[in-house]
């Protein structure tokens, strides 16, 4: 198995420290070597794998349109060993999101494995072999949770087929149970270590001949881990977490390999800056410094390549950095041409004199210039959403060493396949022949989307002569050099008619691309950025006009947690609000009416983007929308008298093809500081597989969102990003956090496709929490982050 | 040379001295379980016990550090608070990318061990100087909670078996 290969290579580190096994079950892995005893997943081999039957010339959505698609053959995923220890390799990147967790369940429960006997192994990059692995875009149950019910199902299939064959009884007397298939008339049993062997001989099912599992035979799927039925007293445990308490898990920056170079970066301080000119000198004399490396240039638009800038090579992390402190680099900013003066207030204020003026159309029905004409109430506002950095508290690192026509990586990425592809692609080497190991993530939001830090380790090894370099960014680094979420001016117009019905809504939009990273002069948004809050806007009004706007990038624009949704619901739905107000309406009715009569909205007829997901099965759905704002205002007391300067706020947004509405309980001291008492979640995202860790995402992301609306925000002046470190660049503490956040399952039924977790809990926070701070004040924030703005 | 102990371990270093404790564990020592985050001691990631009192290693030299005690968070396994910390937080599903946890249990060991009952004010106090990104704060308010709570109750000891593969 190519798996094996960086083991095999990996120098100081044992294979164990390398599988980032599960401490917790490593009792039942006594003398057993993962590698040793794999017995289903010996034979895997591409043509197994053609999957897809629909014709080429068909749209394709959800896993079938990814790259490479999904994988549901068992042998690519489990193997059992005699010891009835089952492997389960999870292939998609582990953030916190719990997907190692996840995937064991759903493979494990469809093939009857005992939770406590199965490990998780995590795969290397090679999405030939397992299918897609890019862990983005909130997807990663909503396309894999058939695929691998199918594979787990499969095995249990096998396993039944194996024993029938060694008892020379009829397959249908044969069934499996937890980690055993009994023979029903002799009661006799052999567990899945005796059958493997067998069962490793015999050809997977087709697919069509399946059994899936009903739900009322589930175990773990749909259940806590506390809530998972034992074999015996041991508590059942999400995978890694104990591992994530003793200093055990491994991360980006823990593994090193023997002769491994420590490295720091100086980066250019605009995007598209060059070195002018280098003095080394003090660096060179730091203790421990081994090397000065100039790296190129890239050139804009530079997409995932580094920016370039000058490399400290040294024997330690802190020699390096020092080495780094001691250059003295002059650079220069012709090359990176207005990015090198790039002032984000002052950009502001020109999106803001731009969205006066009208643009692009990118979504019209009725005439809006009637509305506007015949209203009797109008208004007229613009909302700023600023740029910021992912932060994820794990700074980016990647190690990388060359031998020969091969290369080994050992970093923490979102999307393995990508830093594969190139790095064999800067050091011309087969793509098969660059091994990527990933440890977990601590933490990616998006920024690990982005494999440039592998590059730049790929570059330094290369410099070396292939000797292993570990790139360490520092969080200077991460908030200097970043690719940032966008910059947003939002310009909404409403019309109310003689009946304080909403007549006209016009959206003005201007915020640069992430398309700007990739392609020159892209300086208007792209239909999926547009279709994340504009596009699939829901609202039953007679004249909507939605207009895209100029704005280029200076700075690398890239994904953020739930990416364009984060202005776009902030302005919608904090103006649906104002709205009602000025109809002096309540803003919960008033929002029920502008959803309309439920009904299904087919995205696909206006070419609107949908996640990639089928038109026909993901349709927009008001009345899934509904049901989370009246389960989350019924939890929260909606209507009920508040103390004075507290207030309820609404918010509720459709992302990721799941529906999200929070109602915020906020207070606003004397002192202008804001206190969030409770948040209230209602989340439709259709079937919950891992229903704790679907409550863990959402209360983490209300709390990055709290962190949104209050204080988080970069800027940039002179072409350089003013905050250096988390005391300038600010992300909620648990002081800031929400004293209590509740949340609440709706449509948790397998009727309904699995939609986006990770994601659609973010953009309805800031929103719901700025139309509490108007409840609570009577102020209204129009730009985030609040900031000092209630303070006098 | 310098001597101080680790985890119980002595040791005896040859680094510069003005090498903060968090390069020294995880360069030095290899133990990587303590992270590095900020390197300006404003997030917590980097925290470890010296002679029992939570510092921020990566700000805190290793000079510092002579003839005393560093324990760190490979050690909490073998601690009494540290074992039911680490089962609070396991009950709570507190960790979600896990890469902060490892200060945020070394910040509540120290906490509890200094105040064995805290209220929420005083939890916010101690433990707002460790930031998780993931947002799992009011996770580990329950957890802190469960934790004092807890008190003498014996503590599974499965979860902590450990077996060389």
């Amino acid at each position: 198995m190519s798996d094996t290969t960086l083991e095999q290579r990996s120098g100081q580190v044992s294979e164990d420290e390398l599988k980032i096994a599960n401490v917790s079950r490593r009792r039942f892995l006594k003398g057993l070597t993962a590698t040793g005893a794999l017995v289903i997943a010996a034979r895997w081999t591409p043509s197994a794998l053609a999957q897809s039957e629909e014709p080429d010339d068909k749209a394709k959505y959800g896993a079938d349109a990814m790259a490479h698609g999904w994988v549901d053959n068992p042998d690519v995923f489990i193997s059992i060993a005699p010891d009835d220890t089952v492997t389960i390799i999870n292939h998609r990147g582990e953030m916190g999101q719990g997907i190692r967790t996840s995937v064991v369940m759903v493979m494990a429960d469809e093939m009857g494995a005992d939770w406590q006997r199965v490990r998780v192994e995590q795969a290397i990059a090679n999405e030939e072999k397992y299918g897609n692995q890019n862990t983005d875009g909130s997807r990663s149950m909503r396309h894999w949770f058939d695929p691998l019910r199918r594979a787990g199902a499969a095995a249990r299939t096998m396993l039944e087929q194996a024993a029938a064959k060694q008892w020379g009884v009829p397959v249908s007397e044969c069934r499996v149970e937890v980690h055993r298939v009994i023979h029903g008339p002799s009661r006799r049993e052999l567990s899945f270590g005796k059958l493997a062997a067998t069962a490793a001989e015999l050809p997977v099912p087709e697919r069509k001949s399946l059994k899936l599992k009903s739900q009322k035979q589930w175990r773990y799927i749909m259940r806590e881990p506390k809530d998972f039925p034992r074999e015996n007293d041991a508590q059942p445990l999400a995978v890694d977490g104990m591992e994530m308490l003793n200093g055990k898990a491994l991360f980006a920056a823990d593994v090193s390999w023997d002769n491994m170079l420590y490295a720091v970066i100086a980066r250019p301080p605009s995007y598209g800056s060059a070195v002018k000119s280098v003095d080394d000198k003090k660096a060179l004399a730091v203790p421990g410094v081994v090397k000065v490396i100039q790296m190129p240039t890239a050139t804009q638009p530079s997409g995932y390549e580094p920016m370039g800038g000058v490399a400290v090579l040294a024997e330690s992390t802190w020699a390096a950095i020092q080495g780094r402190n001691a250059l003295a680099i002059e650079w220069d900013d012709k090359p990176a041409g207005a990015n090198a003066t790039y002032d984000s207030v002052a950009f502001r204020a020109e999106l803001e004199k731009r969205a006066q003026q009208p643009g692009e159309i990118a979504g019209q029905q009725g005439d809006i210039q009637s509305a506007r004409e015949a209203a009797a109430k109008s208004l007229s506002v613009d909302y700023y959403a600023p740029h910021m950095a992912q932060a994820p508290m794990e700074p980016m690192a990647a190690m990388v060493r060359i031998d020969g026509d091969k290369a080994d990586v050992w970093t923490s990425v979102q999307n393995p396949q990508a830093a594969r592809d190139g790095v064999a692609k800067r050091l011309k080497l087969k793509p098969q022949n660059v091994t990527v190991q990933c440890g977990l993530m601590g933490g990616g939001f998006g920024r690990k989307a982005k494999p440039d830090y592998v590059f730049e380790a790929a570059d330094l090894s290369r410099a070396m002569d292939g000797r292993p370099v570990r790139v360490q960014w520092t969080r200077e680094d991460d908030l200097h050099n970043g690719f940032f979420h966008t910059v947003a001016v939002e310009h909404l117009e409403g019309y109310l008619d003689d009946n304080n019905r909403v007549s006209g809504w016009l959206h003005r939009s201007l915020a640069p691309s992430i398309s700007s990273l990739f392609v020159a002069d892209a300086d208007h948004q792209s239909n999926s950025e547009l279709g994340m809050g504009i596009r699939n806007m829901p609202f039953d009004i007679p004249a909507i006009q939605q207009e895209n706007g100029e704005a280029e990038g200076h700075i690398r624009i890239g994904w953020f947690r739930s990416v364009y949704n984060v202005p776009h619901a902030f302005a919608i739905q904090s103006f649906a609000a104002e709205l009602a107000h000025l109809a002096g309406q309540d803003h919960r009715e008033f929002l029920l009416e502008l959803l309309g009569p439920d009904r299904q909205i087919n995205p696909g007829k206006k070419d609107i983007f949908n996640y990639g997901e089928d038109p026909a099965r993901y349709p927009i759905d008001t009345a899934r929308y509904r049901g989370v704002i009246e389960r989350a205002t019924k939890e929260a007391g909606w209507g009920k008298k508040m103390p004075p300067n507290r207030g309820l706020g609404l918010a509720v947004h459709n992302s990721f093809v799941s529906y999200c509405a929070i109602v915020m309980d906020v207070e606003v001291t004397e002192g202008g500081e804001v206190v969030v008492h409770r948040a209230d979640i209602a989340f439709d995202c259709g079937p919950q597989v891992n229903p704790d860790r679907v409550a863990a995402q959402l209360e983490g992301a209300c709390v990055m969102g709290v962190g949104i609306a209050l204080m988080t925000e970069i800027t940039a002046k002179d072409g350089r990003i003013q905050q250096d470190n988390f005391h300038q660049y600010l992300v909620p503490r648990i002081n800031e956090a929400p004293r209590e956040i509740h949340t609440y399952a709706v449509n948790n039924s397998l009727d309904i496709p699995i939609g986006g977790v990770g994601e659609p809990g973010l953009p309805p926070v800031a929103p719901a929490l700025c139309n509490a701070i108007f409840a609570a004040t009577g102020k209204r924030i129009r730009s985030l982050p609040v900031a000092d703005q209630l303070k006098s | 040379m310098i001597k101080l102990t680790v985890n119980g371990e002595s040791r005896s270093l040859d680094v510069p001295a003005d090498t903060p404790i968090l390069w020294v564990l995880r360069d030095t020592l290899k133990l990587t379980g303590t992270r590095f985050s900020c390197g300006v001691a404003v997030c917590g990631a980097c925290t470890v016990h010296l002679d029992g009192n939570p510092i921020r290693s990566c700000v805190t030299p290793i000079s510092m550090a002579e003839g005393k005690h560093i324990t760190t968070i490979e050690a909490m396994e073998k601690d009494p608070m540290g074992q039911r910390v680490q089962r609070a937080w396991m009950d709570e599903a507190v960790a979600q990318c896990g890469f902060c946890q490892a200060g945020q249990v070394m910040s509540a060991v120290a906490l509890l061990k200094n105040n064995p009952n805290p209220d929420d004010a005083q939890i916010d106090r101690q433990m707002s100087g460790n930031i998780c990104r993931c947002g799992t704060y009011p996770r580990i308010r329950k957890a802190i909670h469960r934790a004092a709570e807890s008190g003498s109750v014996s503590v599974d000891e499965s979860l902590f078996t450990e077996v060389k593969a």
